[in-house]
């Protein structure tokens, strides 16, 4: 293969991954790398073959690179949800238009989000114009308490764009729990040990499994499948639990089965902080939750995140939104405002959940061979009069357009055209 | 929200006679505070007697407090004309009242002096849309009192027989600088029924929260809600046809329930002896509202049923205070500023059902740079807390696509406005002098995520203060449960 062909079959790789290709270099931003250069002002990045290949002061523009002049903006990565439903539904309210959540007990842990996105939704140009590129899309709770398998997914939308899936296993405890068995918090941990060691037991005699000599199971096979690199802890189990109670037993049940465990939610999780903490185990948030919603809610505030940080636990923020989880960035902006340090509420969005998600050695930092993920913010970026200037997802620069910029322009001029712009 | 059938919109009062009216009525009652001093505002003509008086009348008293006097501060007025924003500007609280805003403002020997440098001062917030106490947390279904779902016009509920005074929200609300709030039912029938207005204060009872001379809203709703409730049961409406038809009959009753008691008021005006007709606790309220003592709030997303809407307030003739909801305002918000209706809108909700499928960023903007009444509502026990962020974000994406905002303008959004549409725009939500005191301290531009309310003030007494854990109210379910204290909740 000669270097023309070589070049070729790289960018035609590229492409197949939908990266771009272009060469561009970011000029005069003030750059948060969340990498070892810390902030920088009046940095220059540079971008090619969708990676950053550079990032400092005073950088030399490579040779027929596109120059944006960001004086006086700001630059991050682009923004990470950890726990959406981007992708998975149009209309919440319009059933068939909805695969959040699989409504038969059949089949609830070997559902995958991955079937049923639709990279063409329009949920993915409304959120990532507002800086929003990468996601977990998680399934909902439905008939079951196993919610079934979600996927990471980058909003560029092309080809290439589910980045991990089966990026974990979803399910609840605690009052979601209780209501999906025999309304009993005690009965959703026991309906989960049950269905953990069928599967276990099922990995290990697949092939007796297959003589049908073995006892039956609660799961169906696909289900078992599904569920056996959870129980041999390779593959995350999401619970979702509020409770501090429920929280430790859920670590109890991490702990007994080796399981890779995250929680999502954790509306007390501060209390049990320094369990959470000596467990290893991320959390996954919502910073704004501080009402007393429910019975297993009454400890929420809103310095749970500042209170876990401070544990030393993992904490990274989901929306368990679609259409407008670019609050994220609010949420995140009020952890700030309650006890969270600034940089921590931008990691939170950011590095950890690179982090918990395995795909740091690609994503979450400004910095070289890093995926360009990259947000042009014309002022701090987890303030509520910053807006999004430009996105670039994986070296792309995306279009700032959605249903919702078409919608304005259509109504700009009132009475409206209804010719076709 | 969407599971609780979000409210309707409301009609804006435009009858300043009816609201003398309402004051006059409420204030009248032997247990209601002393009326309070004139506020600034023109005088208006004699209010009609009440044909009844109205029952559960409030018993707010202000909380007694001393002269106070903020000083220093970056002050948003909310006022429409005048200076609107002034910078190291002083604001004095006296005898529950705003005695004196300006650059210069004397304050009395015995004033408690707040240094508020580099602080704001607005007007306390109004939420115009709220379920506070009528879905009370937590959420349990012992707790869920917003939705009459027995009958698609239930005009004779009223939402303050829902209301829980001890709902632990309010006082994350009052943290969040609301200081009133229009509790309305929710949007499950055609017609809900009655909302009421309240201030945002730890009370025993509602009719301690409720705001002394605040007229009554009428709840209804357009769409998706009704027809679906009722479709699901079988019975009418099960479409917007139905629905419309559903109004209309009610109205239809609801005139010529008012004709037979004008005509008993005119005979017995006569000297006549005749029998009162017998009452019927749904039409007294529609006749209420077509006497114009009523305002209508009406729940509705779509432009083109805003528009039924309208024609069907004309054939009855009252009017529409307000739209709630209003996600496609901004496709018509020529006619609501020819109509004089405000629409009361989310700075971002969007796409959860159908009829919200056209919701965008812009839609507060667009409205006001149309010259119409726009408003930021929740109808969330989360957004209620942060209406100013909400706004923020409304004027921010305004400002992007070239719909400019001031801070000036969108602090309207969440306190003269409502106020405007609520009938209590003479009472409070500016800062004028003889209005309410009811003010808000943020520790920083109330636009900004980073600022808290740290002072709210309700009729110019302390109610909470983010420095001082003895001044954040707890209502009794907080106690002795799990204590959250630090900052907010």
């Amino acid at each position: 293969m000669n270097a023309r062909s070589l070049a070729l079959a790289l960018l035609l790789s590229s492409a197949a991954a939908g990266v771009g290709a272009e060469t561009i270099a970011i000029t005069g931003a003030k750059v948060h790398t969340l990498g070892s250069a810390g902030t920088i002002d009046g940095a220059t990045v540079i971008v090619t073959d969708g990676r950053i290949v550079a990032v400092g002061r005073g950088l030399a523009l490579p040779a027929g690179a596109r120059r944006i002049d960001a004086a006086g903006k700001v630059v991050t990565p682009g923004l990470f949800d950890s726990l959406s439903q981007i992708g998975i539904v149009e209309v919440n309210g319009v059933e068939a238009s909805s695969d959040t959540r699989v409504h038969g007990e059949r089949f609830d842990a070997a559902f995958n989000v991955a079937d049923a996105l639709n990279p063409r939704s329009t949920l993915l140009p409304v959120n990532r114009i507002e800086g929003l590129t990468r996601a977990v899309v998680a399934p909902q709770l439905g008939g079951s308490l196993i919610a079934g398998q979600g996927a990471v997914i980058d909003l560029g939308a092309g080809p290439g764009y589910v980045l991990r899936s089966p990026a974990a296993m979803f399910a609840a405890l605690g009052e979601a729990g209780a209501g999906l068995t025999e309304k009993n918090r005690g009965a959703a941990i026991l309906r989960l040990r049950e269905a953990l060691e069928d599967a276990l037991d099922y990995s290990r005699n697949r092939a007796a499994f297959e003589r049908a000599e073995r006892r039956p199971y609660l799961l169906s096979r696909l289900d078992l499948a599904a569920l056996a690199p959870v129980a041999r802890g390779e593959l995350p189990l999401v619970l979702t639990v509020h409770r501090a109670s429920d929280i430790e037993s859920a670590l109890k049940l991490a702990h007994d089965y080796h399981l890779k465990l995250i929680l999502a939610g954790a509306a007390e999780g501060w209390i049990v902080a320094r369990q959470i903490a000596a467990a290893g185990v991320p959390v996954l948030l919502q910073p704004l939750r501080d009402r007393p919603a429910s019975f297993e809610q009454l400890g929420a505030t809103l310095e749970n995140a500042a209170r876990l940080r401070r544990a030393g636990v993992t904490v990274a923020f989901m929306s368990g939104d679609s259409h407008k989880a670019w609050n994220l960035r609010q949420a995140a902006g009020n952890a700030a405002a309650n006890g969270l340090p600034w940089e921590e509420a931008l990691r939170a969005i950011t590095t950890a959940p690179a982090r918990i998600w395995g795909l740091a050695d690609r994503y979450g930092t400004v910095e070289a061979g890093k995926d360009a993920d990259l947000v042009i913010w014309d002022g701090d970026p987890l303030e509520v009069t910053t807006e999004a200037e430009k996105v670039f997802i994986r070296g792309v620069e995306m279009p700032m357009e959605s249903r919702q910029t078409k919608l304005r322009e259509r109504y700009r001029k009132l009475p409206p055209s209804f010719d076709v712009p | 929200m969407r599971l609780r059938f979000p409210a309707r919109r409301a009609t804006l009062l435009a009858s300043p006679t009816l609201l003398t009216f309402l004051t006059t009525a409420a204030l009248g009652c032997a247990s209601a505070p002393p009326p309070p001093p004139a506020p600034a505002a023109p005088a208006r003509p004699a209010p009609p007697t009440p044909a009844i008086p109205p029952p559960f009348p409030s018993t707010y008293r202000p909380t007694p407090a001393p002269p106070t006097l903020i000083r220093n501060a970056t002050i948003l007025t909310a006022t429409e004309s005048g200076p609107q924003r002034i910078e190291g500007g002083s604001i004095l609280l006296r005898d529950g009242r705003i005695a004196a805003v300006g650059k210069e403002v004397a304050a009395p020997a015995d004033a408690v002096v707040v240094d508020a440098a580099g602080r704001w001062v607005t007007p306390g917030l109004i939420d115009i849309h709220s379920h506070l106490g009528v879905y009370a947390a937590p959420e349990v279904e012992a707790n869920s009192d917003g939705n009459e779902l027995t009958n698609p016009v239930t005009a004779n509920v009223w939402a303050e027989h829902s209301v829980w005074p001890q709902d632990p929200q309010f006082p994350l609300a009052l943290a969040g600088g609301v200081t009133a709030m229009q509790i309305l039912p929710g949007s499950g029938n055609l017609i809900g029924g009655r909302g009421v207005t309240i201030k945002n204060v730890p009370a025993r009872t509602v009719e301690e929260m409720k705001f002394p001379g605040a007229p009554y809203g009428l709840k209804m709703a357009c769409g998706e809600n009704p027809k679906r409730v009722y479709g699901d049961k079988g019975r009418a409406p099960s479409t917007r046809m139905g629905n419309v038809a559903g109004y209309r009959e009610a109205w239809i009753k609801a005139a010529a329930y008012r004709r037979k008691w004008d005509e008993y008021e005119r005979k017995k005006k006569e000297g006549k002896e005749v029998d009162p007709p017998e009452r019927d606790l749904g039409l007294e309220t529609l006749a209420g509202v077509l006497r114009g003592e009523i305002l209508v709030h009406t729940h509705c997303y779509r432009a083109d049923e805003m528009a039924v809407m309208i024609d069907v307030a004309k054939e009855f003739g009252y009017k529409i205070a307000a739209f709630h909801h209003a996600v496609e305002s901004y496709k018509i918000a020529d006619l609501l500023a020819r109509e004089g209706i405000c629409s009361a809108m989310w700075a971002d909700w969007w796409g959860f059902k159908m009829e919200a499928w056209d919701g965008i960023r812009e839609n507060l903007a667009m409205v006001e740079n149309a010259g119409a009444c726009a408003i930021v509502h929740s109808d969330s026990a989360d957004e209620i807390q942060r209406l100013n962020q909400e706004a923020a974000k409304a004027m921010a994406a305004g400002n992007r696509a070239g719909f400019p905002v001031t801070r000036e303008q969108a602090i309207r959004w969440i306190t003269a406005n409502p106020a405007k549409a609520m009938g209590i725009d003479r009472q409070t939500g500016s800062l004028e002098p003889g209005k309410m005191a009811d003010v808000v301290v943020w520790s920083g531009d109330p636009f900004s995520v980073y600022s808290h309310a740290e002072k709210v003030y309700v009729d110019g007494a302390l109610l909470y203060d983010r420095a001082d854990p003895r001044r954040q109210p707890r209502m009794d379910f907080d106690l002795g449960i799990l204590d959250v204290r630090g900052g907010g909740r």
